[in-house]
């Protein structure tokens, strides 16, 4: 549960990534890769500076210096977590190097403070996996690295020196107990009087980024837009004042009782629940696809730095990419696996689909809409 | 000053002894309770870079925290109220058990556990009772009786303070028994001798006996109200109605950050408020001991 709670908060917003380009000093990063450029020129260069398997002399050699540090630490990520049980089990088997899998149930902040807490130990994180707002805040801690695939990413979803790339993401959708409740076509169903005392927001908007993108997501349902929350906000309230809305923090365990047979939540994450309750369904309103990614970092004082980016080369190859799919996320290659025909089509198959194209906030639009979230959200529901 | 000496050890060495013994009082008050509540006081003031603002000040005047605010006092002021009345009713029905006897052993014990019953725990009960897949939720359901869902209890006003009381009566019970207690039947006696009735005893003797502890008590269920955390914190999940839930929204929010200091100036305003609270409570306790020996 404490999982479900606690990555919950960490998921992105995407919205921000925009800003984040603009954002990320540029002075400080053009120092960095040049002196780290100039190293990696240097054959057998130094592992820890290093911006590209090449750097290190191709990926052979990256694949012996990483054997040769024969482990990788990784932090805050839980076994059933995007199918990151079976990605570690297949990176240690390929290339027998031992994957220390810390504080599975860690959120971002955590990450980030026990690579500071740790930092210059054999134990600090080697990689992180973050949610978008601490990702970007954090970004002087990040060693810049472009992956084999680095230029196939879309630019929105990469830092342009590689200190940060988007890993995997989702949609937000509405996910529902079918056995319970009728089908949901419309976000309006939610209104009705079947559903009282069975909606579920997955946290606060004020505190967890996926209740906020599942605001925004009711935003464009109802036709507003993702600066101005106003109809997402009336439209909760409504569903308050009917009851139908419960202040239940949804985890698996209440969606597995049956106290919450309607979560609104991440698609994966709703995607995961029919495992346990077979007859859940997930729903994702057309028009109104709010896309959120995860960001994949590698520590600037990484104890094992060859091993991490043979981690981040790993996870970006076909094969990595498509265990994130089967796991029910949408991999940030999926596009381009889609078109080369690479991608696991069975495991496409299963996921939601909605018309219209993903949506992507800007940080202004984001920064509106929690300014109207601070004054009216408690209003609204409270 | 006979006495002292009588107890006083031979040499002068007692009250190095003494003050000896007092040191992990203090290391214990300064770590826990001192210290916490200087950083609250200087957090308050500091914005992201440790410069001096009144920032944080100015938000809280912001609708959310205000309103908060109002509710948390609101909140407690309505628990203590009805805890202490009923809580008092039943310290006095308790107190005319005889000491020792088994219905007052029971009782006393059993508040002193319930009292101590909150958080997580009486949350998840009453989850488990009420709450929407509660059996007596559910129970209600199958008579075709609305309950909504059995929503209400997640919500601050209703949900809360009937969870509140759950605590809020025991603890009465037990801070107001003594001071029912401390009764002496020879009052009584006195009155009816001298022709009183009941109204009489209650209106010129209990009453202005039991006043001082009742307010007392009052108050302290109005502050065990006010800081209360977990239990609002384990039933309420949207909306941060109560100000200890916008502190933790402050601190622990992936959406908005940066705004710690603010909810230090959050503590800060619930400090200000025990502040003058504890400070009634001092003020009448020293005028109730005057007649009740404990």
């Amino acid at each position: 549960m404490t999982r479900a709670l606690s990555r919950r908060a960490t998921i992105a917003l995407v919205g921000l990534t925009a800003t984040a380009l603009a954002a990320c000093s540029p002075p400080a990063k053009t120092d960095s890769s040049a002196s780290s450029s100039a190293s990696g020129s240097a054959a057998a260069a130094d592992a820890k500076t290093a911006t590209s398997a090449e750097a290190m002399g191709g990926m052979a050699a990256l694949e012996a210096a990483a054997k040769k540090e024969g482990t990788l630490n990784v932090i805050a990520l839980p076994p059933d977590w995007a199918n990151y049980g079976e990605i570690i089990k297949a990176f240690e088997a390929k290339y027998g190097i031992k994957v220390v899998s810390d504080q599975p149930d860690a959120d971002s902040a955590t990450e980030i403070s026990t690579a500071k807490n740790l930092k210059g130990q054999s134990k600090a994180p080697d990689v992180f996996d973050l949610g978008a707002v601490v990702a970007l805040a954090n970004t002087d801690m990040y060693a810049p690295y472009k992956v084999a695939s680095f230029d196939k990413i879309p630019s929105q979803f990469k830092d342009a020196d590689g200190k940060w790339v988007n890993d995997y993401g989702g949609y937000m959708a509405v996910g529902y107990d079918s056995s319970k409740v009728p089908a949901i076509t419309s976000i309006d169903d939610l209104l009705k009087p079947e559903f009282q005392g069975k909606i579920a927001l997955n946290g606060d908007p004020l505190k967890a980024a996926a209740g906020f993108a599942g605001v925004q997501m009711v935003s464009l349902a109802k036709g507003g837009t993702l600066d101005d929350v106003t109809k997402a906000v009336d439209f909760f309230g409504e569903l308050k004042k009917a009851g139908n809305l419960i202040p239940v923090d949804p985890t698996s365990a209440t969606v597995e009782s049956g106290a919450t047979p309607v979560v609104i939540n991440w698609d994966y994450l709703n995607a995961a629940h029919v495992a346990k309750v077979p007859t859940w369904k997930v729903w994702v309103p057309d028009n109104a696809i709010i896309a959120g990614y995860y960001f994949q970092a590698i520590n600037a004082d990484a104890p094992h730095p060859a091993a991490a980016r043979l981690w981040q080369e790993f996870l970006y190859s076909d094969e990595g990419q498509n265990f994130w799919l089967k796991g029910g996320a949408r991999p940030v290659l999926m596009d381009e696996m889609t078109k080369a025909g690479t991608v696991d089509k069975e495991a496409a198959a299963k996921l939601p689909t909605a018309k219209g194209e993903p949506q992507v906030s800007s940080a202004e639009q984001t920064d509106k809409a929690k300014k109207y979230l601070t004054d009216n959200w408690a209003k609204a529901v409270g | 000053m006979a006495d002292r000496q009588r107890l006083g050890a031979p040499s002068g060495r007692r009250p190095g002894g003494a003050l000896l013994g007092v040191v992990p009082f203090f290391l214990y008050t300064t770590a826990f309770l001192l210290l916490p509540t200087l950083i609250v006081i200087v957090g308050a003031f500091l914005d992201g870079d440790s410069r001096f603002t009144l920032g944080n000040l100015e938000a809280l005047r912001s609708p959310a925290v205000t309103t908060a605010l109002w509710q948390s006092v609101a909140l407690s002021v309505v628990t203590a109220v009805i805890g202490a009345a009923v809580g008092g009713v039943l310290a006095y029905a308790v107190s005319t058990a005889p000491a020792g006897s088994l219905v007052r052993r029971f009782v006393t014990s059993l508040c002193g556990v319930l009292a101590q019953f909150g958080g997580v725990a009486l949350a998840f009960a009453f989850m488990a009772t009420f709450g929407l897949q509660g059996f007596v939720n559910l129970w209600l359901v199958d008579l075709g009786i609305n309950t909504g869902g059995g929503a209400w209890l997640y919500t601050w006003d209703k949900g809360l303070t009937l969870v509140y009381l759950i605590f809020q009566i025991p603890l009465m019970v037990i801070v107001f028994l003594p001071a029912v207690d401390g009764l002496r039947p020879q009052w009584r006696e006195a009155s009816e001798t001298l022709g009183g009735t009941t109204w009489t005893y209650w209106r010129r003797v209990g009453g202005p006996i039991l006043l001082p502890p009742f307010v007392g008590s009052l108050l302290l269920l109005f502050t065990n109200a006010f800081s209360a955390y977990a239990t609002a914190a384990a039933l309420i999940s949207q909306g941060s109605p109560l100000v200890p839930l916008q502190i933790a929204a402050s601190l622990n929010s992936e959406t908005v950050l940066g705004q710690e200091n603010v909810g230090k100036a959050m503590a800060l305003a619930m400090v200000l408020v025990v502040a003058v609270v504890m400070a009634i409570y001092a003020w009448i306790d020293r005028r109730s001991s005057r007649w009740l020996q404990r």
